[in-house]
């Protein structure tokens, strides 16, 4: 028996680190002789640049360097690229605009980086960065994507903005089911936008080494070999074996820091035009506000056609994404291929056809953030159905029952695409509904009514799609990667483990649930097993983190490494136990002869690997293997969220009494970091919900462009939460039976709190449902004030 | 340049420092003390709370030679040798922490809170975390750590 | 950050004289406001004259039956004075939510008004108690110290030095925070004594004002119905991505009615 292993709540190895401040992010190193970077951005959404003159900030003290677009294109510097093809209705090819490390021509959006001012200090590239003259000419601008068609063209060779037309489903088909429909259900919603906000800024240090020729790149990252990627194969920074991306602790991604930014390609090159001095960045705040990509918006209408008897019988959508002023590295996927392939949902609704048109705008790039275009599908199904529930009087828990894919129907292949490998739906609605006493509610909305509060409640059945695979499904659906992932375990002669995963943990754990994960398969204890992840030059090429793909992918390239690291074991216990491989069996950490009780413990096998004094004869010594994933499938969590809601009717504020969460994670490794994964998600759920909006004015001017505008949740503004995992269905695509659990939270708590308030009130309120919203929608209900 | 003394984790430190120098950036670059973060420029997050003569404050909103003499104490002075601080080791139990960001500034505003309020209501904490911003946990956990850091306070006090 | 030079007096009269000599000097007190400022390159003074070294400025006293509150007492100490919460507990109350903790810990009555961010709290207490605010020059009636956002009526080389709160009636403060700030986006002070009320609204306009229609039907009859028939004149009111001037009208009245029931308890 492991009772750290898999299954237990075994408390995180990384922890000690983080409480006492000895954690190590990239704004915690230095390097000797370091110089400072600091960006010149436009102040202006949409302009030209007439011209830079650097020679004020060049004869500042201390100034090293100060680099234009110019410079960028003299050296060759390729562009930051968009790593999907995502191809329009008409077969062509999307329309991605140059994006270059520093702006050339003209700048896109407010933040857009025109020049870098590199100075002994920051202080002094800060000063500096002042005295840079440039000649601007404004032009008109566009923010919002409802009116980017024939808007200001943002890229002046691609005609209304419009980046691609894409469809997925059968047009006809749905047609055809919506003029037999008894009842259609319609929403026209918003999926706001949404500035990620990992609480740790990125930061970038490059590092030229003149002797070698190489660099070295310190970088908050999700996933440091696609940094290493696409630096030197696209924007030629420097040859990918000559690039040594380091990613150390890194302060949460939630997606943020899987993208390619200007900034990171930068100091890569100033040092090394610098010949070797090393160049570091740090953003604040105000600038990770208008250079992190952003997350969602998207504007979109759907139908729902039902029968009489309240069963689906097609779902038609409509969605314009804004992909903002440039296409960051994985933006075309999010509203298509994470986003259509996802409208299912729980339900065998026999025939899906979703359009998506994706736009440039002059805003910040927008790309993934946690959940990335499941969340969008998720709030739009799940809002959806709750205006079907309203709209023919069901109640909308049973009419979600009703269109559930039934258990035995697995796997089952949905209208748009995907095949959901397991899944039991009615088991999830059913644990949360009975958590939350579902029946009951009427009570305790008369309790709250009684103290003046609206009290609603909301289901959200959500499911989500993690571990995006196989390889050569989403090649052939654009991807200009694979997503498999890559593990090496290492034993040492003492029997200690070294464990390096392409993955990268920045919050989630991953040094605990993996050294769980090795220490079950091979019987070692946790103490004895380190994980190394972050560093191109101590771990094998990965595809990192982001997806909620880490253990369903990454996991399980671990454990092929360790099944092979298991059979080079029994070879060597056979010949030393003098039996035949066949009769060896390894169980806890112990290679025995079946049968006997003749064993060698898998230390001795390890020793006897690395001194092979008895050792067989046609085998290679040591204990070390690799293995690389390529997943079958992608993994299909899911489950059922409820929340319940009280509302101010004199102020509008909406209170989160309750959340249950019911996940169906599959198989799980340590529950108590999954369900502080999902916490997490739901916080970041129930912001989208109630609090948090990027806004942009008519200018393209970011209005939340700090904390003082941006709401981020804080813990007065969430309760405890009730979060149950129940023995799920395991995954099929690994041998682990895991399933995705970073994303859940954040893809089902949105619907559920807004479905809440509907309830509350009686009509859907757009996200973020803040205090004046709701007021308003009370107001013209013109229902009584409540007295004080 | 001015020079600036003061007391740091009990050990007397001075160093050179400019006038507009935050005592966020003379911890994190004079001392090396790089446990304090910056994770805001507005003052909100919290994630460079430390206690200056035994009040939590933010460190990016205090300039170094505002500090001249006081007692200051980071996260780096609440573990007494390898025995954690109650706090610490309430956070390591209770998974109060994911990607460890925002975590030395929890530690330090809940020290503050535990010093006034030594048994604080689940919505005293909510409230008095106010100031510090975490985007892992949803909170659950890390108002679960300290509720269960001041269980063990009161018991040992 | 620009650089400046730092003085750190320790009377009022060698601060105000550094005030006066300095080319372009400014006070700094908690630093709550201003710190952040001068982090993002929006101020650029030659100097800076912290306050907190001058122990006169500092601490709270009873003075006939009302308080004497040094400019440069911290919120933190307001809200948890002993004596502030006998003397006037609905000011205690009002300083307990002002920001978080650590911004209490070191953020000032004087450095908050002195600032008028038409956002703040305490506007609505210096309005409604009928606070005076004194400075190194004179004494300001409360009613006359706020006169346009970010404006007071000091003078340029002025230094406040206390507030006088005289002995209150019955008050309380209710305010509506901005979700993402948490400043005031509507703060009523709702102060009755003998008959006499006063309501001063901060957060909702450019500047803290009294309600006086609220005022007069409190006087004659000092209950949240007596609001009821009243509208609030959203014309000037602030309107922003938060809260539109209607929106800020309506919370004027709620906030306003919840004080007055809280008074009534």
């Amino acid at each position: 028996m492991n009772d750290q292993g898999i299954g237990a709540r075994t408390l995180r190895v990384e922890d000690k680190r983080f409480i006492t401040g000895r954690g190590r992010y990239t704004d915690d190193i230095n390097q000797p002789g370091q110089a400072y970077a600091v960006f010149v951005r436009s102040p202006h959404a949409h302009a030209r640049i007439n011209g830079v003159d650097v020679q004020a900030a060049l004869d500042w003290p201390g100034v090293l360097a100060v680099l234009t677009g110019e410079d960028a294109a003299a050296d060759g510097l390729g562009n930051l690229p968009c790593g999907w093809m995502v191809r329009s209705k008409d077969g062509s090819d999307m329309k991605m605009g140059p994006h270059p490390v520093l702006a050339q021509g003209k700048a896109r959006y407010v933040g857009d980086p025109v020049a870098m001012v590199i100075a002994s200090t920051h202080e002094g590239a800060e000063a500096a960065a002042e005295m840079l003259q440039i000649d601007w000419e404004e032009l008109p601008a566009i923010a919002d994507v409802g009116e980017a068609h024939g808007g200001p063209v943002v890229h002046d060779d691609i005609p209304n903005n419009l980046i691609y037309d894409w469809e997925i489903g059968d047009r006809a088909q749905v047609d055809a089911a919506f003029g037999k429909a008894a009842q259609i259900a319609k929403v026209e919603i918003v999926n706001n936008r949404l500035i990620t906000n990992a609480m740790e800024p990125r930061a970038a240090i490059g590092a030229y080494e003149p002797g070698t020729g190489s660099s070295t790149l310190y970088l908050t990252s999700q996933n440091p070999h696609v940094h290493r990627l696409v630096m030197s194969a696209f924007v030629n920074v420097a040859p990918e074996h000559k690039l040594h991306v380091i990613a150390p602790d890194v302060g949460g991604g939630f997606g943020s820091k899987i993208f390619i930014y200007n900034e990171e390609c930068a100091v890569v090159w100033a040092s090394r035009r610098l010949n070797g001095v090393p160049v570091k960045w740090t953003s604040d705040r105000s600038e990770a506000f208008i250079t992190d990509a952003h997350g969602r918006d998207h504007i979109s209408k759907a139908e729902l056609a039902l029968d009489n008897d309240g069963n689906f019988l097609a779902l038609r959508v409509n969605t314009k994404a804004n992909l903002g002023a440039y296409m960051s590295t994985f933006s075309s996927c999010v509203p298509t291929y994470l986003y259509a392939t996802l409208l299912a949902g729980q339900y065998k609704t026999p025939s899906i056809y979703c359009d998506v048109q994706a736009y440039y705008t002059n805003t910040v790039p927008v790309d993934a953030n946690r959940g990335a275009g499941r969340p969008e599908a998720c709030y739009l199904i799940e809002t959806l159905v709750d205006q079907a529930a309203r709209d023919i009087g069901m109640d909308p828990a049973e009419l979600r029952r009703r269109n559930f894919i039934p258990k035995d129907a697995f796997p089952y292949r949905t209208p748009v695409a995907l095949i959901y490998d397991t899944g039991d739906y009615e088991k999830t609605l059913d644990e949360a509904l009975g958590l939350v006493d579902y029946a009951n509610f009427a009570q305790r909305r008369a309790s709250s009514e009684a103290q003046g509060k609206l009290r609603g409640i909301g289901v959200c059945c959500y499911i989500e799609a993690c571990g995006i695979a196989p390889s050569a499904v989403v090649g052939s659906l654009g991807a200009g990667v694979g997503l498999w992932e890559s593990a090496k375990v290492r034993f040492s002669h003492t029997g200690k483990l070294q464990v390096m995963t392409g993955t990268h943990t920045h919050g989630q754990g991953h040094e605990t649930t993996f050294a769980q994960l090795v220490s079950t398969k091979l019987g070692v204890p946790m103490d004895d097993i380190e994980v190394i992840h972050g560093d191109t030059e101590k771990t094998p090429v990965g595809m990192g983190t982001y997806g909620s793909r880490s253990l369903a992918v990454g996991g399980e390239a671990i454990a092929k490494s360790c099944d092979k690291l298991i059979e080079k074991g029994k070879k060597i216990a056979a010949h030393l136990l003098e039996a035949s491989e066949g009769d060896i069996e390894f169980k806890n950490g112990s290679f025995g002869v079946r049968g006997t009780d003749r064993a060698k413990s898998i230390g001795e096998i390890v020793f006897a690997a690395y001194v092979p004094h008895n050792y067989p004869a046609d085998l290679e010594p040591g204990m070390e293997e690799m293995a690389f994933f390529d997943p079958p499938n992608f993994t299909f969590p899911a489950g059922t969220y409820v929340c319940e809601v009280e509302i101010d009717q004199n102020t509008g504020i909406t209170t989160v009494e309750r959340l249950v969460a019911v996940d169906d994670f599959g198989n799980v490794v340590n529950p108590m970091i999954v369900e502080g994964q999902v916490h997490g998600g739901l916080v970041h759920g129930i912001g989208q919900a109630l609090y948090e909006h990027a806004v942009y004015d008519d200018t393209g001017q970011l209005v939340t462009g700090s904390y003082m505008d941006y709401c981020m949740p804080r813990a007065d503004n969430v309760p405890y939460f009730e979060v149950h995992t129940v023995a799920g269905t395991p995954c099929t695509s690994n041998s682990l039976g895991v399933k995705g659990c970073g994303e859940a939270g954040a893809i089902g708590a949105p619907a559920a709190v807004i479905n809440a308030i509907s309830n509350a009130i009686g009509t859907h309120v757009d996200m973020p449902a803040t205090p004046e919203k709701v007021w308003r929608v009370l107001q013209s209900r013109q229902m009584p004030l409540a007295a004080e | 340049m001015p020079t600036v003394s003061m007391t740091v984790n009990g050990k007397q430190v001075s160093g050179e420092v400019e006038n507009r120098t935050l005592l966020v950036e003379f911890l994190r670059n004079n001392l090396r003390l790089t446990g304090t973060h910056v994770g805001c420029d507005t003052s909100q997050c919290g994630c460079c709370v430390v206690h200056v003569n035994d009040d939590s404050v933010k460190a990016c909103t205090m300039l170094a030679v505002q500090a001249e003499g006081a007692k200051v104490v980071t996260i780096e002075g609440m573990a007494d040798g390898d025995t954690l601080h109650p706090i610490q080791e309430a956070f390591r139990q209770n998974h109060g922490l994911q990607c460890g960001f925002c975590t030395p500034g929890m530690i330090m505003s809940a020290a503050d809170l535990l010093k006034n309020n030594p048994d604080p209501s689940e919505k005293e904490v909510r409230v008095w975390l106010e100031g510090n911003i975490c985007r892992c946990t949803g909170y659950h956990n890390i108002v679960k750590s300290i509720l269960a850091a001041a269980k063990t306070m009161q018991a040992t006090a | 950050m620009y650089d400046f030079n730092y003085h750190k007096p320790s009377s009022v009269a060698e601060a105000a004289q550094l005030l006066s000599q300095l080319e372009d000097a400014k006070l700094l007190a908690g630093g709550h406001t201003f710190v952040p400022t001068l982090k993002q390159r929006l101020a650029q003074p030659s100097d800076l004259i912290d306050l907190n070294g001058i122990a006169e400025l500092r601490g709270i006293r009873e003075e006939g039956g009302g308080l004497v509150i040094g400019a440069m007492t911290r919120h933190g100490e307001i809200a948890f004075s002993d004596v502030v919460k006998r003397a006037n507990p609905a000011l205690a109350a009002l300083a307990e939510h002002v920001g978080d903790p650590q911004v209490r810990n070191r953020g000032t009555i004087g450095g908050s008004i002195s600032n008028n961010d038409p956002a703040a709290d305490y506007p609505g207490a210096i309005l409604s108690l009928k606070a005076t605010v004194v400075t190194n020059s004179r004494e300001i009636p409360g009613d006359d110290f706020f006169t346009a956002m970010f404006e007071t009526a000091l003078e340029e080389d002025e230094i406040v030095t206390a507030i006088k709160f005289p002995k209150p009636g019955r008050a309380a403060y209710m305010k509506f925070p901005n979700p993402a700030s948490r400043y005031a986006m509507v703060g009523s002070m709702v102060h009755e004594q003998n008959g006499e009320v006063r309501v001063a609204i901060t957060g909702a306009a450019p500047c803290p004002f009294r309600w006086t229609e609220a005022e007069q039907a409190l006087g004659s009859n000092f209950s949240p119905d007596a609001l009821e028939s009243l509208t609030v004149d959203a014309t000037d009111l602030n309107s922003d991505i938060h809260g539109s001037a209607a929106y800020r009208a309506h919370l004027i009245k709620v906030m306003t009615k919840r004080a007055v029931a809280k008074i009534l308890g």
